[in-house]
């Protein structure tokens, strides 16, 4: 059977069984948490089967999938390996929350695939090695930068895989009630079985069934909400006329007189709690919690437009200035970190050719857009939700979603002034993440959606958990242990150490994640200008400058690294600003300077030798000489074979 | 690399370079100046209900990304099969 029928079926047969859950739902009153666990059983339960059915010990098919994944395919790998949990659950409620200045991740998360695919993409599968020091190794000639490499990829793909974990944690514990830490283990059990026993190839065929599930479920809710609405089920072209509506309705919130008589109150609050806060004699816990209070209240006392004569609200507004400069450079870090993370350039090792590496990232991003381009549009259907069905509402008669999703402490509805009367200023968001959560209850579908959107979401997680924890694994045990350590490992060796490392970094992954230390979720926007900063230098300079030394790319990732973790480390601990950038765009300065040094130390030290310059003419045309193709050792040294 | 002569490999190259040049520009001006430095100017003006700067933003940006890589895959995948220089997939 081709792969095309299987995945049809099985997306017909995923619809099926939704259908038949929604069925019983309503037949038999099937609670909840039932619906929850089935979804959950379910989507495991397909993951481990294309796990064990994929199952092998090959070495070309373990770490690039026997590069035989076609275009479309690996296109919808590459979509479920890089939406994470964060995109999946979180961007839709953060554009919600910041409007204009939250489109510089909708912008940057899928600009930076133009990057990849005329700098990185197609050459990379030309050289076709298994991992990204492999090229690093090949390309700049021994192991120290491959060593380097090797560093920076576990650095920016561990930080990652934590808040994946963590992801999976929050998403079962969230809607079957499983305690935090126990839902991380199970979420493993999902990853593990896959990565374990057929690696890349048995990665990427989870990956597709996962992205399947995930774009369903994503647009599911919105796509009816918007038919709701407006008889049209096309959300991306309805909302238009919502963020109007919007924009009119937060003008009249600023000026309405009883909302200004709750935010005066909130004002009062956060001026109280930092009274408190300065006068110095409260302990610590309590001072936590005061500041806590007064970011909250003064986030309530804000009105949504700047002021009562704005034509405009504060969500459409375009940042000048500062935020200007911020915006943009945010969005450059975000793409050139898309454009270095390893796990995601490494899905390119695994088409069958540089022309199908090519049309692949094509379609990785189209199957990325599908979702990135709908993000917004649950941000507007979210915040017209508020404002046209939850303001003015009485608090005796509060929207059905709204006593639903309340315990789950996302959110809180607060009447400050007694009014008895909802405002605009009494609905307290604590996490923007009920906006794609609670979407399903608000437009009014059944519990069963409800649940596809936690599988969903489950999906997003593991997925980029699946990837990640490969990458990890494959530079510990093929870059670190047998290209450094011990180069003649028989290759059922190098493939035990590689199962055995898979398990202790999900495990140390999962251990971490328990702690639910508050930094990770800023670590993870770190890592994209980790990674943008370090990679994308050396990758770019190896395929397309012959002059590019081994000196020259060493000295740069390390000068990238330290310039932009200085910089991380600085503004977000010790107060340093370079016109008044913000932490996460800290590879704004890395890159630049990683670019500079290898071309200044390039230039100074002598030129790489002739089988390194072939190895660079060799990498622009396909078909020509040859790279690494399936030396079933996969050793990776290819120099001089052209 | 037999198959192609040094002066079939640098009219390759230069295409290839022209091409990639293109993009990057329109990448450039679609990202930075039309949803950035201008967003603001252009929200005046409206687009399926949009405001102009936002639209690009949100979604302009997005499908021309989208269409800028499909674009450079069918034109480099057509150059190498000018070149005699496919792999069987």
């Amino acid at each position: 059977m081709s792969l095309a029928k299987i995945f049809t079926y099985y997306t017909i047969g995923f619809i099926g069984v939704t259908i038949l859950i929604g069925i019983a739902e309503q037949l038999f009153g099937l609670p909840p948490n039932w619906i929850g666990w089935i979804f959950m059983g379910l989507s495991l339960g397909i993951y481990i089967v294309i796990g064990i059915v994929t199952r092998t010990s090959n070495p070309d098919q373990y770490y690039v999938a026997g590069r035989g994944v076609p275009a479309v395919f690996n296109g919808m790998a590459t979509g479920s390996d890089w939406m994470s949990a964060a995109s999946f659950i979180s961007m839709a409620g953060a554009l919600s929350a910041q409007g204009f200045a939250g489109l510089a991740y909708v912008m940057g998360w899928t600009g930076g695939y133009l990057l990849l695919a005329v700098f990185l993409g197609p050459y990379l599968r030309q050289f076709g090695a298994y991992t990204i020091p492999d090229f690093l190794g090949a390309r700049y000639g021994g192991n120290f930068a491959r060593i380097i490499g090797v560093v920076a990829a576990i650095a920016c793909s561990f930080t990652y895989l934590i808040a994946q974990v963590t992801g999976v944690g929050l998403i079962v514990s969230r809607f079957i009630g499983l305690d935090f830490n126990i839902g991380v283990f199970v979420g493993l059990i999902g990853v593990l079985f896959c990565s374990v026993l057929g690696g890349m190839k048995s990665v990427t065929w989870t990956q597709v069934a996962q992205y399947i599930i995930l774009i369903v479920s994503y647009l599911v809710p919105v796509v009816y909400l918007s038919y709701q609405l407006f008889a049209i089920p096309i959300p991306e072209l309805t909302y238009g006329r919502l963020l109007q509506t919007n924009n009119a309705k937060a003008i009249e919130i600023t000026r309405d007189a009883r909302e200004k008589e709750t935010r005066a109150l909130w004002a009062k609050e956060a001026e109280q709690a930092n009274a408190k806060l300065k006068s110095g004699n409260v302990d610590e816990a309590t001072a936590e919690k005061l500041k806590a209070d007064a970011k909250i209240a003064t986030q309530q006392a804000t009105a949504p437009a700047a002021s009562d004569d704005a034509t405009i609200g504060r969500y459409l507004t375009v940042p000048t200035g500062v935020g200007m400069w911020n915006f943009l450079a945010l969005t450059f870090c975000l793409m050139v970190g898309t454009a270095g993370l390893p796990h995601i350039l490494t899905r390119y090792y695994t088409t069958p050719s540089v022309r199908q590496a090519r049309t692949s990232v094509a379609w990785s991003l189209f199957f990325i857009f599908l979702l990135y381009f709908t993000a917004p549009a649950y941000a507007a259907f979210a915040r017209f939700v508020i404002y046209a069905r939850l303001v003015g509402t009485q608090m005796a008669e509060l929207p059905r979603w709204v006593t639903l999703w309340q315990p789950a402490g996302l959110f809180d509805v607060i009447d400050k002034n007694g009014d008895g009367i909802v405002q605009w200023a009494d609905f307290v968001v604590k996490s923007t993440d009920f906006v794609v959560l609670s979407m399903p209850e608000v437009a009014g579908l059944p519990f069963v959606i409800t649940g596809l959107v936690m599988a969903g979401g489950l999906a997003a997680a593991l997925s980029t958990a699946d990837g990640l924890l490969l990458t990890i694994a494959n530079a510990f045990s093929h870059d670190l242990y047998y290209n450094v350590i011990d180069p003649k490992a028989s290759l059922a060796k190098r493939l035990m150490i590689t199962k055995v490392l898979l398990v202790i970094t999900a495990l140390v992954a999962a251990w971490v994640s328990t702690f639910r230390v508050a930094i990770i979720v800023e670590l993870v926007a770190w890592a994209f200008s980790l990674a943008g900063a370090s990679f994308f230098p050396a990758l770019v300079m190896g395929i397309w400058w012959r002059r590019a030394n081994k000196a020259g790319a060493c000295a740069g990732m390390i000068a990238g690294l330290a310039v932009t973790a200085y910089y991380m480390i600085g503004s977000r601990f010790y107060g340093i600003s370079w016109f008044g950038t913000q932490t996460i765009a800290s590879a704004v300065f890395g890159l630049p300077v990683g670019f500079l040094t290898i071309w200044i130390v390039s230039l100074l030290t002598e030129a790489p030798p002739k089988p390194v310059q072939d190895l660079v003419a060799s990498v622009r045309y396909p078909k020509s000489g040859q790279a690494i193709t399936s030396d079933p050792l996969g050793r990776g040294v290819p120099i001089g074979a052209s | 690399m037999a198959d192609l002569t040094e002066e079939q490999r640098k009219s390759y190259w230069r295409y290839n370079i022209k091409l990639t040049i293109i993009l990057l520009v329109i990448w450039f001006v679609v990202t930075y100046l039309i949803s950035g430095l201008w967003a603001g100017w252009l929200n005046q003006f409206s687009f399926l209900g949009f405001p102009l700067g936002y639209y690009m933003a949100a979604q302009g940006s997005l499908a021309i990304f989208v269409i800028e890589i499909a674009v450079y895959a069918y034109l480099m995948n057509k150059l190498d099969k000018e070149y005699g220089i496919v792999e069987g997939d």
